[in-house]
């Protein structure tokens, strides 16, 4: 979870992104920060988030975004 | 049916009228039923077209479906026997094969939609009318590049299984058709529209009016306002108008394709709301807009979606563009991180462009906005620097000059639309820094386009109307809202005179194409 914290932290510094629960609805991230947040997690965790799962409930918090890099890994 | 007759009001109120009366079960098979009769209107030589891709899309679908079910049914009865690694593998071998029947309706679909298009243009034009693809030539099937890119983004979504497909071919023909959002969209996802196309309504006084009224406010801005300026856009495109009179034609397009557009939407939008069916929102106010992202995230917001959801994304996360961006995030840094983004822009952009139309002004179109858009990204920490230096963003004017820069800019943008041969385009924008012809704009010239000076008046009068209407939206939420709130009878006053207005100012005609909308064209 940390790790994704930095690479949150990194693209958006005034954010906090521990709280935060509505990151896709309150527009504070478009589409160029979601692609760059999953070529980062491929970087990081070797997961490659698929397409279909670039929906807003996957990225509107750190701690949703985080279960779906679980589950992938689990997969 | 143009959608402005007299014959679609009657049709329409029939339907409602049936619509509340009829079992609420057999609701869904009358919307089919006024789908196809106002498809049949159009001309019964389109039928076979919306039929082949409700069919492909139908059968593709089914195909995926059975072999989904069959590894959901695999995997449970052999749970405890496979291990992780089978089971991937077998899931990979099931979505391997569905990724035929996709790509043959894709290419079926998409393949039929590129020939329709290509036969709008030179050298296949003349061919066409000479009769050497017959059954072809007969311009673009009504809604074509509408109801195509709803159905195959349906079509994805079972593939990804994100949806449930639908068994019911008469169903899914309605998916596909819905009339009203036939002619210009929105385009919706099956998602999001599906269940509420089949389930049954009960009448809602409060929606039935409220759909109304957005219904009328569509027509003034289509008739009122888009008709009415349409005959001086069309004017204005003469070789002789270059300089001012040139930016007076971006000015009077933008206008009169946002009457057109967002007029056709809050028809279609406002009908669907009187059905009981809520139609996703295509626009936000965008010339409101202080960015070229945020204009895009509120102009034609369901093909941004849809451009987003199943061309962007899908490239920018495949594989090779992940390996491009570890590649190039070592040698470029930050750069780097952000050229798989980009590669996928312009591939958003020139499929957005060729959406449009073959021709290659909108192939331009689609790769000025795609600049534009990388430009402010990679500008944008320069510009915030710039901001914070001189405390521009607390500044109330500052907000005002960002939209004006951004309205100006697009407007700039757009008119490429107009011009088919780039070539005049360019000449165009040439001339806005060479010729300072401002005199046109009281010497008589504006009085010469087709506009008498009680058009230009009406039109003033009606911008204002559209302008403060969206600004009382911007602040204080829906319109029609706060009216329900007040006294009956102002509201109902309110709306009579709005109606006047339409009924007596709407352009019908006279001189004018008030015919096609323009986004009917792509």
């Amino acid at each position: 979870m940390e790790k994704l914290l930095e690479i949150l932290d990194e693209l958006h510094p005034d954010v906090d992104f521990e709280t935060e629960e509505h990151l896709i609805d309150n527009k504070i991230l478009d589409s160029f920060d979601i692609v760059t947040i999953v070529a980062e997690i491929d970087a990081e965790y070797d997961v490659a988030i698929p397409a279909e799962e670039l929906i807003p409930e996957n990225f509107n918090s750190a701690k949703a975004l985080y279960a779906l890099v679980e589950k992938l890994m689990d997969e | 049916m143009q959608i402005t007759s007299f014959g679609f009001l009657l049709f329409a109120a029939l339907l409602l009228a049936v619509y509340y009366l009829i079992p609420k079960r057999a609701q869904w098979a009358l919307l089919l039923a006024a789908s196809y009769c106002f498809y049949l209107w159009a001309g019964i030589e389109y039928l076979g077209f919306i039929l082949l891709t409700t069919l492909s899309t139908y059968a593709a679908t089914m195909a995926m479906a059975a072999r989904q079910e069959k590894q959901e049914k695999f995997l449970a009865e052999n749970k405890a026997t496979i291990s992780r690694e089978e089971r991937k593998a077998y899931k990979a071998s099931v979505k391997r094969a569905n990724r035929v029947y996709l790509i043959i309706c894709l290419v079926l679909n998409f393949g039929i939609l590129a020939v329709c298009k290509a036969l709008l243009i030179e050298p296949f034009k003349t061919a066409a009318s000479a009769g050497t693809f017959s059954f072809l030539s007969l311009g673009l099937p009504l809604g074509i590049s509408f109801y195509m890119f709803q159905s195959m983004g349906y079509a994805v979504d079972v593939y990804r299984q994100t949806v449930k497909p639908e068994r019911n071919p008469f169903k899914l023909a309605l998916f596909v058709s819905f009339f009203p959002q036939l002619i210009q969209g929105p385009i919706s996802k099956f998602g999001q529209l599906a269940p509420q196309l089949y389930s049954p309504k009960k009448f809602d006084g409060k929606q039935l009016s409220f759909g109304l009224q957005r219904m009328l406010w569509g027509y003034f801005k289509k008739l009122v306002i888009a008709d009415r300026i349409a005959a001086a856009v069309f004017a204005l495109r003469g070789p002789e108008y270059t300089g001012v009179a040139f930016f007076v034609l971006t000015v009077f397009y933008a206008i009169q394709i946002y009457g057109d557009f967002t007029g056709g939407i809050d028809i279609a939008v406002g009908l669907a709301q009187a059905l009981g069916i809520k139609l996703p929102e295509n626009f936000i106010r965008p010339y409101f807009s202080k960015n070229i992202a945020e204009y895009w995230r509120r102009w034609h917001i369901s093909l941004g979606e849809w451009m987003k959801d199943y061309i962007f994304y899908p490239i920018s996360v495949s594989q090779p563009m992940l390996k491009l961006s570890k590649a190039a995030r070592k040698r470029m840094g930050n750069f780097g991180k952000r050229l798989p983004v980009y590669v996928a822009s312009v591939a958003t952009w020139l499929v957005t462009g060729i959406w449009h139309g073959l021709t290659p002004n909108f192939i331009v179109w689609g790769m000025l906005n795609c600049f534009f858009i990388v430009l402010s990204e990679e500008c944008s920490g320069l510009y915030e620097k710039f901001h914070g230096r001189f405390h521009l963003k607390e500044k109330k004017w500052y907000g005002g000059f960002e939209i004006l820069r951004m309205f100006i800019l697009m407007n700039l943008i757009r008119i490429v639309d107009l011009f088919p041969r780039v070539g005049d385009y360019f000449a165009r924008m040439g001339s806005l820094f060479t010729t300072f012809n401002f005199r046109i704009l009281w010497d008589g010239t504006m009085l010469q386009l087709g506009l008498s000076a009680l058009d230009y008046i009406i039109l003033a009068g009606g911008i204002v109307l559209i302008f403060t209407v969206s600004l009382i939206q911007e602040k204080k939420g829906s319109v029609r809202e706060l009216l329900w709130q007040k006294n009956p009878v102002l509201r109902y006053a309110l709306i009579f005179a709005l109606l006047v207005i339409v009924l007596l100012m709407g352009s019908y005609g006279f001189g004018y194409d008030a015919s096609g909308f323009i986004y009917n064209a792509f």
